[in-house]
């Protein structure tokens, strides 16, 4: 079982949070022209990559603060947690 | 080759089954092949075996990193089916059924295939209605389907839960009679025979490093035991098609994400079907050897360890204790993971990529084994005649750009969303 330091929690285990995806994918910013492709790569295309992911997660049956985690999707390693807002 | 019959079973025996001979070789690549499929897994077996046998191209690798039956082709838990309601995938795995039903004969190797039923459990009205709209939606495909009421269930799987307290009521459910298992590393091992006596090179531990591409063609590939030369290259690598991918630098609309299955100690015959749960994620039969054989969710994260996590097993099983209760009496002997390819609308790609000669298969999802004969079909030809059959020419990579999603589900990579 995965244990999650959340941020404002601290260490707690996996039942508590769930899973939001990819925090390296950039939403296009409002008010500019976007392009389809720009839009296809936002929703649809991911790095996917194996090893070191950032990833979001969701203190869902806690604190309810969404937050990054860099985390190793071979080995379930966990790096670092960090704030939504806070580099990873 | 050895043709297998109960002859040359009977001949055997009396050299106490010394002299089989060997299954496949072990042939040192050659330089150069006319087609490559990296992955032998089931999906690149069988398009192999397609690729000689219905388009008379013999000269083809197979690069595997690992050993034959020892990825996903081996980690399912077997079912067979084609209950879709979208055309793209009815008509799809329809025509995978009709190449099941007569795999043990053409391969000459029995790959046990049962056609015992499916049967999908509806536990309230409107799931009800879903269903029956999905059935007729079947049928007017050509594809089976009956829908069963309560009383007819209870005759059926007379251990599900039809008792009045039960959580998840069950309503009736929707059947594709013709729906089954069929033996998973036998239909590695089958197609491997097969494509092997007809010329195909299955090269295990061979794991590719690199592509050679020039002018937007492709020359070949780099691999631990050398380089081959190819115009012609199939990528059929389920779980790991990202990491191929970035060496050719490109992104692909799908994660890697974990699924576990388990069996448990085998008990006398209880299960004739293969049941799904209507309220939840969770599936099982039981095994000839009579073994429960389950499984359900995602882990849920991104995943390349091929093993799981205990907070989905116990999810995923006490859904199972919901449809059948006297499942909590059993001992679990085994539990595994496999490398899902999940892809954005849970429906696969099979098509040519941007780069001539490099065609790509991926994104199966849950659903990978039941596809592996329609796959390896529909793949031989989209590689051999350098464009999609008629069945796959939905499963396009574009249509992530265009807006063609499959989206039979309504869930992609998040499927605990839907």
């Amino acid at each position: 079982m995965l244990e999650i330091k959340c941020p404002y929690c601290g260490n707690r285990s996996q039942n508590e949070f769930s899973y939001g995806g990819d925090a390296t994918v950039k939403r296009p910013s409002l008010g500019k022209e976007v392009s389809d492709k720009e839009w296809d790569d936002f929703v649809y295309f991911r790095k996917n990559p194996r090893g070191k992911h950032s990833e979001f997660w969701h203190h869902v049956a806690g604190c309810r603060q969404w937050f990054k985690v860099s985390r190793n999707t071979a080995t379930h390693e966990i790096f670092k947690t960090s704030k939504i807002n806070e580099e990873i | 080759m050895q043709k297998y019959s109960i002859f040359s079973l009977i001949r055997n025996a009396f050299s106490n089954h010394q002299n089989w001979d060997v299954v496949w070789r072990d042939p040192v690549p050659k330089k150069e092949y006319d087609a490559i499929i990296i992955g032998g897994g089931g999906h690149g077996l069988a398009t192999a075996y397609y690729l000689a046998k219905e388009h008379k191209i013999n000269n083809v690798a197979i690069l595997e990193k690992g050993w034959i039956g020892g990825g996903n082709v081996g980690r399912n838990t077997t079912i067979l089916r084609s209950n879709y309601m979208w055309d793209a995938n009815g008509l799809f795995y329809e025509h995978g059924m009709k190449l099941w039903e007569n795999l043990s004969q053409e391969l000459n190797y029995n790959v046990m295939y049962s056609p015992r039923g499916i049967i999908n459990l509806a536990h309230s009205d409107a799931q009800l209605n879903t269903y029956a709209r999905r059935g007729n939606s079947m049928r007017l495909n050509g594809i089976d389907a009956v829908m069963l009421g309560r009383e007819e269930l209870k005759k059926i799987i007379p251990f599900a839960d039809f008792s009045e307290s039960a959580r998840f009521p069950i309503f009736g459910a929707l059947m594709q009679p013709r729906g089954g298992t069929a033996r998973h590393d036998a239909v590695a091992w089958g197609y491997a025979r097969q494509a092997d006596a007809m010329g195909v090179d299955i090269i295990q531990h061979c794991e590719v490093t690199g592509f050679d591409v020039s002018n937007g063609k492709i020359q070949g590939v780099q691999t631990t035991r050398g380089n081959i030369k190819s115009k012609k290259v199939g990528l059929c690598v389920a779980g790991s098609t990202s990491l191929l991918a970035e060496k050719l630098n490109m992104k692909l609309p799908i994660e890697a994400h974990v699924l576990q299955a388990c069996v448990s100690e085998p008990v006398k015959p209880f299960l004739d079907h293969v049941v799904t749960f209507g309220a939840g994620h969770f599936y099982c039969s039981q095994s000839d050897k009579g073994e429960m054989v389950m499984g359900g969710d995602l882990d849920g994260y991104n995943s390349y360890a091929q093993r799981g996590n205990l907070p989905t097993l116990q999810h995923v099983l006490s859904e199972g204790v919901a449809m059948f209760p006297n499942l909590s009496r059993l001992k679990m002997l085994r539990t595994w993971g496999g490398i899902m390819d999940m892809s954005m609308d849970g429906s696969p790609v099979i098509d040519k990529s941007h780069i001539d000669g490099l065609y790509l298969n991926f994104g199966w999802c849950y659903g990978g084994f039941k596809a592996t004969p329609v796959s390896g079909w529909t793949f031989a030809h989209t590689i051999a005649q350098d464009r999609p059959h008629k069945l796959n020419e939905k499963f396009k990579l574009n249509r992530f750009n265009t807006g063609h999603l499959i989206d039979e589900k309504g869930v992609g990579t998040k499927t605990w969303i839907g």
